[in-house]
């Protein structure tokens, strides 16, 4: 069973936080919400392997 | 006008049966007539002497339908049904996406027809009839009384009570069990808080057979609706209320006239349609099951043992897949063919199929039925991608429909001792084919069968009959099979056990392992 990444691996770290912060601002807190849900089922969808996905889970809701 | 069947006083007080049947449900008149056909003599109690009030349970899959093909009354109930393969799925204004039930060309049946549980349960009481099965109407039981050897049963009719003696009993008397109830034993699982509003309605209309379903409609906001097609122009409309609504004041006829009223109006119905009420009803319903469903002498069918959400069409058809799989090994047990730990594995391959069904219905439940913000939050995302993005498609549960149980973990399957190609795993259910002028599963004995792929010629050992099949068909096809192959079929169309090179002690070995006999 492949592992979640948890070293370093995104190529850009403040450009990611800038665009998902600009997403974000001036939204009500429930079409943030909305956001953060349609983003984590569309990178959800995009890394395919449930048992990536449940790790990821696992490790948030430490 | 519903039939009515003819109750006859008792003339046989304290009189000892072999197996009778609590219940005349679809599941129980399902398990009767699979005995009867096996030559059982079967006692039926009912507490009243007509079929289901309102279509209920109304999906009847593929594999139900080969059941009772395999029971004589396939063909009637899909002259009878409405055949459906395409499903739709809205949210507010908008067709989100369709789906397509697959129509695989080379079976004998579809994937689903839809059937008012009446109109089947009137077919399954005439079939019993003819069967010899002792239909007994106005029949309520009781009082429960089991024991190590047998069931004392009270039993309360029109004309005062009397008891009877069961070797063996098969509660089938749904959700409420009045056998389950007496014997005191709990259900594991959990109630939804939810509840919908059913209601059967006649109407001519050109809407298509197919299955809608639509996530806060404009026409029902805040709730889901589920729309399906069944016979004779009747139409069954499912609304989700929530749990606030009072059922009550939610069946009366003006209130359930104006929700359906508020659906006409295009693109659904004409806007003029007229239409009759022929039955309301308001539920609450429950994912869970019995720890067991053998207790000894008495064994659980249907929803006595085990409860679903409808969205799926699991209740009825699990019910049915209980039948399917008691009826034979009981028969087996009563005529000493197999020891009574064959009825252990009733419990070792129906409960693990129950399991895949409540944890199905359940998923769908929590879908429609969302428990707090995030999930809200979770459920208006994907319906929201889903328009548009085909990968959120998935995501949407308004329901999994039913699909046959395969038993791949069963204690009768005898282990593959070659490597096969993808196909079907001993435990799955006989796909069925073109078979000559008809159909393979209507050429599988009612005991054991052995499907022989190729020119080979084949000695079998007592109790299994040959059915030779070319190598190069849809059924070699469908079972992964090639020449010189061989495949065993239980007397309930699951298979047993697979061999690329096999002689009879072999093929006598699987069937002896699966009556428990090694």
């Amino acid at each position: 069973m492949p592992d979640l990444i948890t070293t370093a691996n995104l190529a850009d770290p403040d450009a990611v936080f800038e665009a998902l912060m600009n997403a974000h601002r001036d939204l009500a807190p429930e079409a943030s919400r909305q956001l953060d849900a349609k983003l984590v089922l569309l990178l959800a969808n995009h890394i395919g392997d449930p048992d990536i996905v449940k790790q990821a889970i696992a490790l948030a809701v430490e | 006008m519903p039939p009515h069947y003819p109750y006859r006083p008792p003339t046989d007080p304290g009189t000892r049966h072999p197996i009778i049947i609590v219940g005349g449900g679809m599941v129980g008149l399902t398990a009767a007539l699979d005995l009867a056909r096996r030559g059982q003599p079967v006692v039926l109690l009912d507490e009243d002497d007509t079929v289901s009030i309102g279509s209920r349970a109304i999906c009847h899959a593929k594999r139900s339908l080969e059941i009772f093909s395999r029971l004589g009354i396939g063909q009637a109930l899909l002259a009878k049904g409405v055949t459906w393969n395409t499903g739709r799925v809205f949210a507010g204004e908008k067709q989100l996406f369709a789906f397509d039930l697959l129509a695989e060309p080379g079976h004998e049946f579809p994937a689903f027809i839809n059937l008012q549980q009446y109109h089947l349960e009137e077919i399954l009481v005439e079939a019993c009839r003819k069967a010899g099965v002792d239909l007994r109407w106005k029949s309520r039981v009781t009082a429960v009384d089991p024991r190590a050897d047998g069931t004392t049963l009270t039993i309360e009719t029109p004309d005062g009570t009397y008891q009877l003696q069961a070797d063996w009993l098969l509660a089938a008397d749904g959700a409420r069990s009045a056998t389950r109830e007496a014997m005191n034993l709990p259900f594991v699982g959990k109630v939804f808080r939810d509840r919908f509003l059913i209601a059967d309605v006649t109407m001519r209309a050109a809407f298509p057979a197919e299955r809608w379903f639509w996530f806060n409609p404009p026409f029902h906001p805040g709730g889901s609706v589920l729309l399906h097609r069944q016979a004779d122009n009747v139409w069954r409309i499912d609304f989700q209320l929530g749990w606030d609504a009072d059922p009550e004041a939610e069946k009366a006829p003006e209130k359930v006239r104006a929700r359906v009223a508020a659906m006409l109006g295009p693109p659904i119905l004409p806007a003029n349609t007229e239409f009759e009420l022929d039955w309301v009803s308001v539920y609450t319903f429950r994912c869970r099951r019995l720890e067991k469903f053998r207790h000894g002498r008495i064994l659980f069918l249907g929803d006595a043992a085990h409860q679903v959400s409808p969205f799926g069409a699991r209740g009825g058809n699990g019910g049915i897949q209980d039948a399917d799989n008691l009826a034979w090994k009981l028969n087996a047990v009563l005529r000493g063919q197999a020891p009574e730990s064959l009825l252990d594995t009733y419990d070792a391959e129906r409960i693990p199929a129950a399991d895949e069904n409540i944890l199905a219905s359940t998923r769908s439940t929590d879908f429609i039925t969302p428990k707090n913000d995030a999930a809200h939050a979770y459920r208006a995302a994907i319906l929201a991608l889903a328009e548009h993005h085909e990968f959120a498609r998935p995501l949407v549960n308004s329901g999994r429909l039913s699909r046959p149980a395969a038993y791949t973990a069963s204690p009768l399957n005898t282990p593959d001792d070659a490597p096969w190609p993808p196909g079907l795993p001993p435990g799955a259910p006989a796909a069925d084919a073109p078979c000559g002028e008809g159909w393979l599963l209507h050429h599988l004995a009612p005991d054991f069968t052995a499907l022989v792929f190729g020119p080979t010629p084949a000695t079998m050992p007592p109790g299994v009959t040959a059915l030779h099949l070319p190598a190069n068909g849809l059924a070699a096809h469908r079972y992964g099979a090639q020449a010189g192959d061989v495949i065993l079929i239980r007397p309930d169309q699951h298979i047993a056990a697979r061999w690329h090179h096999c002689d009879p002690e072999t093929i006598d070995a699987a069937r002896r392992r699966c009556l428990c006999l090694t």
